[in-house]
């Protein structure tokens, strides 16, 4: 067959059964185009094909024959930027960027048929286009500023953002420092590395959610063409278990052994090609004594439930205590209650799970993966192989998405396992549907929830109980419905708390962490009855909220003095002049109907929320950060934090530069290599900027410190007189260059370089009254609904956003974490149902669980809150979680108000919001 | 393993037949693919050896005008049936189902002749067809005939057809004429797979004095194969365009349909519930269109 690709003509013999993409990736290593889902789902594999685009997964490869294929490496021109790269780049249209040969093709196929789209036009051609960081009005935003640089030939105008005053870094417009390999498809995501004589590994899954495992037979699959080696669970030569907190997670389980859910691993097999992986798979047997199925948290509590483990299936019972509740409902006035659900959610990171081990000959092993704990990997990998840490070094790739579905174990230990037994390095790329199948989710809850208030709106008491189902295994389970537990009183002063939450173990997929970590369900909960509240004491839902807001020199349900940094307030106001801006003349939660449109109406509503920065409950919250300065003027950040696409990279730019008063381009961060750079930690709790931040921070003053007596010794002045500019020491006039000053550092013996062991602020156990988290972040959020009365459809129209970060590091990646963070509750409200029937999961591919699409996205406007904490770095806090809980309660309380029916489950199903209008004569309908 | 040994891009119908007559059982029709590769990747359709692209055949990619109808060939892809100016002017409803099917990417190689093929109840482009009087061509070893889409549908997923043997060469739809009109509608929701919960097209004429003089009205799912609605038409064919006169048809579009529930998509209250709303909104619409031309 011949083609052109990128203006290259080809000439190759396609394979049987070809797919364009494979083609493309695998037999030319043309590895710029993604796969996301592999069906036809996601958009991530288009290229253009006679300036057509199509998803090159589902397009036989045999069709292009004689026709002009563009990739988006064949986009820039000359060695210029398109247009839209360059836009992408400014506007910080990228996040983790696994999408974005996806995003950046389609729309480049959009401009060239239309040069001057409006915005409809490019939400229609991107609408399966899919990006899970989601900040779909900057993509918008940036479509058209690359269109009128097209048309006009006019540079992209820079992006109308606010920046920080008086600092030379921080808080200035930065795009990310991988925006570049992003935008063009270089970035080497782990799927795209080849090594010499890889194999490819793949997992038997289970299949069944609850059994014995009877008989596993592996002979055939071993004799099976193409096989390198099969291996179970006798294999393993060390730790059989894994988990981040508690290690009761098999890594594969053998025969007499219990499976616990459908995704469990029964064996390994690494094979010359997936083709003959998936062959030898398919002729293992496997024999089970099925066991009783353990469905939901709330029967598992049950005292004839079948037990998942042999602990039982109770993981935790979590309790929070504050003063006497019965004192205060006793003096409430009104009490009201309500019972919420939730369902699990998958992450759907665009990029699934790749790992690649590849062993050295000195039994030492590497690991390359995209994880949001490197060294956490490195140390399960290391116990499962029974070699000491050091002998491991995880290399972490760049991370499509993560969400917090990246901080489990995936195929790491097992492409090791295979690694060592076949001295060949063995990549475990799973599928959509295994990604979908086998990590851990958000937990699915049943809150029930007791307000106590007087008749002014003063809470009094607030009781919740709350069931988590944590899965078969223990994963992050504790944590998370602990801060789901701590904040199921939502950010308000209260006296009188009660909260009780009972993780529980079932057969369904694990669950763990995922963004919101557990206070997404919680706040939904809290903010729909608050918003009951309201309603029964004919109070406004913003002066109910501000009354009871939590402010410094309150107490919070945990016993925790807020002493500083509590924006909550500002955020209501913000949120509130926001709305009077946009209808001055009405109650925005008062129902209006579209006028022309007798059967739709709109109304807003409101909801806020908390959320802690870093890991906290007296667990110790540490980074370290090494910093390098260069003779060529530049420096170096290095620490093992993940940058999944939330911007930490950026941050750790802007912050080293803020201290070593380079300008940022000078400094390059190099993230996630146990083997380079120190450990920052887990990247979750939204703590990176404020812990490793502060890390990168200190290292770099110390750094500079060392220079300046280095320099103060050398002119032998005081140390204080010497002034850096733009990494220029002046010195009584005269002007040393940070070459110079390095080659006097090392002459004088000592080394350009500045490692920090950061500490963040202790923090008490839950119960101990004491301070529980070192940071809070603030966030109330607005959101216009439009809902049509006969069909039950709901379509978010605007989201007024505040955020109370503390300080803004990186504004680019801020409003991206607002956009994408108010999509991913969209999705929450709206959308995202990961389906389990009696342990089986429904939802296994993204056809049957889907995400939010550019169509709909609301317009969202964001605001930013400034409420300083005196410990992080600049006054910073985290902002990656709070952006994203309370944007579900506004949806639904703006669903409330516009046709009077409460949504008490998730997602919102506009078949039973039908019916339930209809019951009630179509709602408020004249 | 692989999804097929042979892949054949024949530039005459003849020959694709020819070729499907080779191992009619282990060899399928591919236009788009967009559904068939993705029921062979996950087994919901068996195994091929070879599979027969009829994108490359001329008759089958174009859209003419012919003897008083729109021809509209079953490997155009979706993408240039909504653009095309012909089939805004006599199927309008066919340019919005055609519109509304998949994203842009899929759009680009998606056909009629798949989405008809792949014989689902609720198919927005087989649906609009159908409201239209649609005919296709179907070839085979024996020759060609002219039968109505909707005789082509013997249950889910099941054409009348011999798709191993047979293949949709193009549709006809009959050109549009001073007050008629026609529109597409469905509504869907944001879970699960991207099928409506319920569609429906309906073309109609304008008589004089504001009378229904002719109307067409399909709408799916609502039974095992895509439904045309005789007997609501006929409750309506003839009658004033007033609410007494839909109500009349809703009723009797309510008793022809069989609605069901669908797990995880749709109950079958739900479906009872907006069908009226859906009914009213289409052709209150296709009626306006029709007024203006």
């Amino acid at each position: 067959m011949r083609f052109w690709i990128n203006g290259v003509e080809k000439e190759i013999d396609v394979l049987p059964g070809e797919m364009l993409s494979d083609l493309l990736r695998t037999r030319l290593g043309i590895t710029g185009t993604k796969i996301g889902c592999g069906e036809a789902e996601c958009g991530a594999c288009t290229v253009l094909i006679d300036d057509a685009p199509i998803l090159s997964c589902v397009y036989p490869a045999e069709r292009a024959a004689g026709r002009k294929i563009i990739t988006i490496e064949g986009l820039a021109q000359e060695g210029s930027l398109h247009p839209l790269q360059e836009a992408f780049v400014q506007y910080g249209a990228l996040q983790c960027g696994f999408c974005m040969p996806g995003q950046i093709m389609t729309a480049a196929a959009l401009l060239k048929k239309n040069p001057n789209p409006g915005e409809m036009e490019i939400r229609a051609a991107l609408k399966d286009t899919l990006c899970r960081c989601a900040g779909y009005p900057t993509i918008i935003q940036a479509v058209q500023a690359a269109a009128r640089t097209i048309r006009t030939g006019d540079p992209i105008p820079p992006l109308a953002l606010e920046e920080s005053e008086g600092t030379n870094a921080v808080g200035h417009i930065q795009p990310r420092p991988d925006s570049l390999e992003k935008v063009t498809g270089t970035a080497p995501f782990a799927d795209d590395l080849q090594f010499p004589g890889m194999l490819v590994g793949r997992v038997l899954r289970a299949g069944v959610p609850h059994a014995i495992l009877k008989r596993l037979d592996i002979q055939a699959a071993v004799d099976s063409a193409g096989v390198v080696a099969v291996l179970v669970a006798e294999d393993i030569p060390g730790e059989r278990n894994h988990g981040l907190v508690i290690k009761d997670w098999p890594i594969l389980v053998g025969v007499g052994e219990k499976v616990r859910y459908v995704g469990d691993a029964m064996a390994l097999i690494a094979a010359e090609t997936l083709e003959d992986a998936e062959r030898a798979l398919s002729l293992i047997e496997m024999e089970f004594d099925p066991l009783p199925v353990v469905v939901d948290p709330v029967s598992a509590n049950e005292a004839s439930a079948e037990k998942v483990h042999d602990s039982g299936n109770l993981l935790k019972h979590i309790e929070v205590r504050k003063g006497d509740v019965d004192i205060g409902f006793e003096g409430a006035d009104i009490s009201i209650e309500g019972v919420f659900n939730t369902p699990p959610n998958d992450h759907v990171f665009l990029e699934p799970e790749c790992s690649i081990a590849v062993p050295s000959t000195d039994g030492r092993m590497e690991i390359y993966v995209g994880s949001q704990i490197p060294y956490a990997d490195r140390e399960q990998v290391a116990r499962s192989l029974g070699l000491p840490d050091e002998h491991v070094r995880v290399i972490g790739t760049p991370i499509g998405g993560g969400f917090g579905g990246k901080e489990d174990i995936a195929g790491q230990i097992h492409a090791a396992l295979l690694a060592k037994t076949c001295d060949r390095p063995v990549k475990i790329l799973f599928n959509r549907q295994e990604s979908l199948l086998v990590h851990p989710k958000r937990h699915a809850t049943q809150i029930r929830i007791r307000i106590g208030a007087r008749q002014d709106g003063t809470l009094t008491a607030v009781e919740t109980e709350l069931f988590g189902d944590t899965g078969a295994y223990a994963s992050l389970g504790e944590k998370v419905m602990t801060r789901a537990t701590t904040h199921s009183t939502g950010p308000y002063d209260i006296p009188h708390v009660r909260a009780d939450c009972f993780a529980m173990y079932t057969n369904n997929p694990p669950a763990g962490a995922f963004r919101g970590f557990g206070v997404t369900q919680s706040c939904f909960a809290v903010e729909s009855l608050m918003d009951e509240l309201a309603h029964t004491l004919e109070i406004d839902p913003i002066e109910l909220r501000r009354m009871n807001a939590l402010r410094v020199g309150h107490v919070t349900n945990t016993g925790q003095l807020l002493v500083e940094s509590v924006g909550l307030l500002e955020c209501i106001d913000r949120v509130e002049d926001e709305l009077h801006r946009i209808s001055p003349e009405s109650n925005p939660f008062e129902v209006k109907i579209v006028s022309g449109q007798p059967n739709r109406r709109r109304a807003w509503g409101i909801a806020a929320a908390f959320k802690n920065t870093g890991l906290g409950g007296g667990a110790p919250d540490k980074a370290s950060a090494e910093v390098e300065l260069y003779p060529d003027g530049t420096a170096q950040v290095r620490t093992s934090s993940a940058d999944m696409g939330q911007g930490l990279m950026t941050v750790l730019q802007l912050i080293a530069a803020e201290e070593l008063t380079l300008p940022p381009d000078k400094v390059r961060v190099l993230l996630s290599d146990t083997g380079l750079t120190p450990d920052g930690g887990p990247t979750t709790a939204s703590r990176q900027t404020y812990v490793t931040g502060n890390a990168v921070r200190y290292a770099s003053a110390t750094i500079l410190q060392a220079v300046r007596s280095t320099l103060a010794e050398r002119f032998d002045v005081p140390p204080a007189t010497i002034k850096f500019i733009e990494g220029l020491a002046h010195i009584d006039g005269k002007q040393i260059e940070l070459a110079e000053s390095i080659e006097i550092m090392k002459a004088a013996g000592q080394e350009p370089k500045a490692l920090y062991e950061y500490w963040a602020p202790e923090t008490q156990p839950l119960g101990t009254g004491g301070d529980m988290h070192f940071a809070y972040s603030f966030a109330v959020q607005a959101a216009e609904v439009e809902v049509d009365l006969d069909t039950g459809e709901v379509q978010v129209l605007r989201v007024i956003a505040a955020n109370d970060v503390g300080r803004v590091i990186n504004p680019l990646g801020l409003r991206g974490q607002i956009e994408g963070g108010v999509m991913m509750g969209l999705g929450n409200a709206l959308i995202e149902e990961f389906i389990v029937e009696g342990g089986y999961v429904f939802t296994d591919r993204m056809a049957r669980y889907r995400i939010p699409s550019i169509v709909q996205a609301p317009e969202i406007i964001p605001i930013v809150v400034e409420h300083p904490t005196s410990e992080g770095p600049y006054g910073a806090k985290g902002v990656g979680e709070v952006s994203s809980i309370p944007t579900t309660p506004a949806i639904t309380n703006a669903i409330n108000n516009a046709c009077g029916i409460r949504i008490r489950s998730l997602p919102v199903d506009q078949d039973w919001l039908a019916l339930e209008l209809a019951k009630v004569g179509g709602a408020n309908r004249e | 393993m692989a999804l097929w040994k042979k892949y054949l891009q024949p530039s005459t119908v003849e020959d694709a037949l020819v070729e499907l007559g080779v191992e009619p059982d282990r060899s399928a029709v591919v236009a788009g693919g967009t559904d068939l590769l993705l029921d062979l990747q996950q087994g919901r359709h068996s195994a091929v050896n070879t599979l027969v692209d009829v994108t490359q055949i001329p008759e089958m990619t174009v859209i003419q005008i012919q003897d008083d109808f729109l021809h509209i060939g079953a490997a155009v892809p979706l993408a240039e049936i909504i653009q095309d100016v012909r089939v805004q002017t006599h199927a309008q409803g066919l340019t919005e189902a055609c519109g509304l099917i998949g994203g842009t990417q899929i759009r680009n190689v998606a056909t009629l002749g798949g989405n008809v093929g792949h014989a689902l109840p609720a198919g927005d482009g087989t649906i609009a067809l159908i409201s239209m009087r649609a005919e296709a061509q179907v070839a085979s070893a024996e020759g060609r005939r002219w039968v109505p889409v909707r005789t082509l549908f013997e249950g889910p997923g099941r054409p009348s057809f011999d798709r191993s043997r047979e293949i949709l060469v193009t549709f006809r739809v009959p050109l549009s004429g001073e007050g008629e009109g026609s529109a597409f509608k469905r509504v869907m929701r944001p879970q699960g797979v991207a099928i409506a919960i319920l569609n429906m097209g309906i073309w109609v004429r304008r008589g004089s004095s504001g009378k229904v003089e002719e109307i067409q009205i399909a709408v799916g799912p609502a039974g095992p194969r895509p439904l045309r609605a005789l007997k609501a038409e006929a409750v309506l064919r003839g009658q004033p365009f007033d609410s007494g006169s839909i109500h009349r048809a809703v009723q009797q579009l309510l008793q022809e349909v069989k609605l069901r529930t669908s797990p995880h998509r749709s109950t079958k209250a739900y479906r009872e519930h907006i069908l009226p709303t859906l009914f009213h909104r289409t052709i209150t619409e296709a009626w306006e269109r029709a007024a203006r031309k």
